[in-house]
């Protein structure tokens, strides 16, 4: 494995780690805009200009742009999130240039009005799926309880009438401050020419014009709250619980990940053996996210209703015990185990890398292998858990529940 | 690509299928075993699954805790699942850690403590897991599709039904588990870095003395629910549409595979671009080839907004129709291209690979090395798939819709 990086003249990173033992190889465009750089007038035209970006440039029709991924076989998608969106695909390598000839052209679409009027139909009906399934958009609303107005507790996908108020004007104006060469970034893992991709990048972007993109990077001031949600059509009830947390930027996120994997795995966790294997809970799960200024500890949990009080009382017990006993030797050993694991059986598949790679770029501008992030691991002590206990404690939380019951009790 | 696939049988009748690969850190196993919900008896629907659920609360010398302690400790990311002819068990991990994972699976899958007193608990998460799917309505609609598609019991959905979960007793776990978690048809798969002589070896020890039950396969009965539409509270409508296909072990399979494949792989594929590119009327729309050993079906699923569902449905049943009039050589080459990637990406993951190994030594009693179906994805030509198509056009199109209202059926479906 070796880490390749250049700049073009206006500003475009071209990042890789090639390893010639793949079988293939990954690559993306990764764009610095989410929907923590959108305002009110404009919520949710991240996510749609990454569907529009599909929708056909002054050299391809959307069928084109469709057809002639199909017909290099290649594995592609796009994601919008908070603060980043991507596009990207997995091809051989004989199709490297191929792969970057489509996604360079992509990146200049032609925001054409009749496909934008067709496309939010598309993105309406993604809402109205979400609607039906009771828990989410929550994750949204549990965001601008906990932090309020902080750029991160903005909606990815926006709402029916954001997105249905939107203009191919409005996007296009976007589209320009977002989508500049200093704003965007190449990356690729797996079996990369990377002196043939500087060459594919630089001629096809070495056009593109910088434009200095801001991002506000505020600290997040959150509040604990609670609230109810009533949803008589639900059957379960749902419990999302958001907590601060070491930042993108904090070298503390490593003993975050163990934390939160001692806590609330999937497997073999506190709330997995308080919650999920005594039938209490369907699923009881906490993950650590990580953004720009701000990192969040976000829990899970599914039970029958009428347990809910009970299942939020142990779910405190379970913070308050942690913070105030701390973990134990055997647990952070076990995380360490589990976690390195992960890291190894998933560094196998270029994709995997490519993410991994772009994240770290993104958020850090640096590059780290995987031996870098074993070794992170390794050198968590209890201690340093500790501490990210008293500088975020877990039981700091806001919490919402939604389902079936609209009388959920606060627990003392 | 060319890689080496090996077996063994044991004299118990299990199956021992391997493909080494030196140049991972990995290696995946997957043990499928004949334990699904078709062996469900009569008055408790849901049994396999409960019994699956128990099986992971401790097993040979481990209680729950010390069982998974003992495996996270060895890296390992598992995962089970009961299906309708198998329960399946898999994990994989860094290549040191393989035989010591066997070893605490060979407690799990032959000595499961199966505690009494864990009952209650285990039965709560199985009714969990299905009160769920009320809250998730296009899965619900698809275990409706399948339910109405196959005869009973091929078409059940292995969640089970409330009233039998809760008349389910602890002896009715145990003997669910002495009765079906047998050797005779248990197949074991193992992709990446591992040696095949000591693993031949370990399997011997773990597994050799491990008895046959002899239980036979469960008949095929008549009964089926009735029934096109299911009222939902919902926002979106939900189509589901089945008609039969060929199986797995068909010689034609490739040509109704790549069939489907055209209706529904890539997004220059028809559904994606008849139903959501031109028309903008769904986000998810899809259609794929859903193969038991002896039946197939093809599945297809299309979630959308009440107003535009008699649509969204009608496009999709002509979509369906025309593809009996027959493919073009472009959307053959198309699909070729990302099969050919699909099998070349499958050996970045042993995982996969372990999953492929086991599925092709059920359907066929042999694996297909990825060479083989790259050269059976050659053969394949616009030519022989018109002609298989001629032959088997979608027909006896089943619809069954859930949400706010009911559809009109469009012309020959039922």
């Amino acid at each position: 494995m070796q880490f390749r990086h250049h700049r073009l003249e206006n500003g475009l990173d071209i990042i890789a780690e090639t390893n010639d033992d793949a079988h293939s190889m990954s690559v993306a465009f990764l764009v610095r805009t989410g929907s923590r750089d959108e305002t009110d007038d404009v919520a949710g035209v991240s996510h749609f200009l990454e569907h529009m970006c599909f929708k056909g440039t002054p050299r391809r029709s959307a069928d084109d742009v469709n057809r002639e991924f199909d017909e290099i076989g290649a594995h592609y998608n796009a994601f919008t999130s908070e603060e980043t969106t991507a596009y990207y695909a997995s091809v051989l390598p004989e199709y490297q240039e191929a792969g970057i000839d489509i996604l360079a052209d992509i990146l200049r679409p032609s925001l054409r009005p009749d496909d934008f009027e067709m496309e939010k139909k598309v993105i309406l009906e993604e809402i109205q799926m979400y609607l039906d399934q009771p828990p989410f958009g929550m994750d949204d609303r549990l965001k601008l309880l906990h932090l309020g107005h902080h750029p991160l507790a903005r909606s990815v996908l926006g709402t029916s009438e954001s997105v249905g108020g939107l203009t191919p004007e409005q996007m296009r104006a976007y589209f320009d401050s977002r989508y500049a060469a200093d704003n965007v970034f190449v990356a690729a893992a797996g079996r990369v020419d990377f002196d043939a991709l500087v060459e594919q990048v630089a001629k096809r972007c070495g056009t593109w014009q910088p434009r200095s993109a801001h991002r506000d990077v505020p600290r997040a001031a959150p509040t604990p709250k609670f609230e109810v949600v009533h949803r008589p059509s639900a059957t379960q009830q749902y419990v999302l619980q958001l907590a601060d947390a070491p930042a993108s930027e904090d070298p503390a996120r490593y003993a975050a990940k163990l934390l939160a994997t001692i806590v609330g795995d999937d497997s073999g966790s506190r709330m997995y053996w308080e919650l999920v294997d005594p039938g209490h809970a369907e699923t009881a799960s906490l993950g650590h996210y990580e953004y720009l200024g701000a990192g969040m500890f976000y829990t899970w949990l599914a039970c029958e209703p009428h347990l809910v009080e009970d299942n939020l009382k142990r779910l405190r017990g379970i913070l308050l015990g942690i913070e105030q006993q701390g973990v134990t030797a055997e647990e952070l050993h076990q995380a360490k185990n589990k976690v390195k694991a992960r890291v190894v059986l998933g560094s196998e598949r270029p994709q995997n890398r490519l993410f991994n790679l772009g994240g770290n770029w993104l958020q850090r501008h640096e590059y780290r292998t995987v031996a870098d992030d074993l070794q992170a691991l390794d050198h968590v002590s209890p201690d340093q858990i500790q501490s990210i206990l008293k500088t975020y404690p877990l039981s700091a939380t806001s919490t919402i529940t939604v389902g079936p019951r609209e009388d959920v009790r606060k627990p003392k | 690509m060319t890689t080496e696939i090996l077996s063994q049988t044991l004299t118990n009748g299990m199956v021992l299928v391997g493909e080494p690969n030196a140049s991972v850190e990995s290696v995946a196993f997957t043990f499928l075993l004949p334990c699904g919900c078709s062996y469900d008896p009569v008055g408790r629907a849901g049994l396999a699954s409960l019994t699956s659920e128990m099986m992971l609360r401790g097993a040979g010398p481990r209680d729950s805790r010390t069982w998974i302690s003992d495996l996270e400790n060895l890296g390992v990311e598992r995962g089970e699942s009961v299906g309708v002819a198998q329960a399946s068990y898999h994990g994989a991990t860094l290549k040191d850690n393989l035989y010591a994972a066997l070893g605490l699976f060979a407690d799990l899958l032959r000595r499961p403590l199966l505690p009494a007193d864990q009952l209650e608990a285990g039965r709560n998460t199985c009714l969990q897991e299905l009160r769920s799917l009320d809250d998730d309505p296009s899965h619900k609609l698809m275990i409706e599709l399948r339910r109405r598609q196959y005869p009973d019991p091929w078409g059940r959905s292995s969640l089970g039904a409330e009233p039998d979960l809760r008349a389910t007793t602890a002896d009715d776990v145990r003997t669910f588990h002495e009765r079906h978690y047998r050797p005779e048809r248990t197949i074991l798969s193992v992709a990446g870095n591992f040696d095949w002589r000591r693993l031949c070896n370990t399997i011997q020890e773990l597994f050799g003395d491990w008895q046959p039950g002899n239980v036979a396969e469960p008949a095929t009965g008549n009964g089926r629910p009735t029934g096109n539409y299911i009222p939902f509270t919902s926002s979106q409508s939900h189509v589901g549409i089945a008609y039969p296909t060929i199986p797995y072990n068909h010689p034609d399979y490739f040509q109704a595979w790549a069939a489907v494949g055209v209706l529904s792989s890539g997004s220059s594929s028809r559904l994606f671009t008849e139903v959501r590119e031109r028309r903008g009327l769904c986000y998810t729309v899809y259609a794929s080839l859903h193969t038991q050993r002896d039946r197939a079906a093809v599945l297809c699923y299309a979630g959308t907004t009440a107003e535009r569902a008699q649509e969204t449905l009608d496009v999709t049943v002509a979509e369906l129709q025309r593809l009996g009039k027959g493919i073009e050589q472009s959307e053959l080459d198309r699909l070729k291209a990302r099969i050919k990637s699909s099998l070349i990406m499958q050996q970045e993951s042993t995982s996969a690979r372990s999953g492929s190994l086991a599925r092709d030594w059920y359907h066929l009693g042999r694996v297909r090395s990825l060479d083989e179906v790259g050269r059976l994805v050659d053969a394949l030509s616009a030519e022989t798939i018109n002609a298989f198509l001629r032959e088997n056009p979608p027909r006896d199109l089943l619809v069954v819709t859930l949400g706010p209202d009911p559809l009109t059926m469009p012309p020959g479906t039922g």
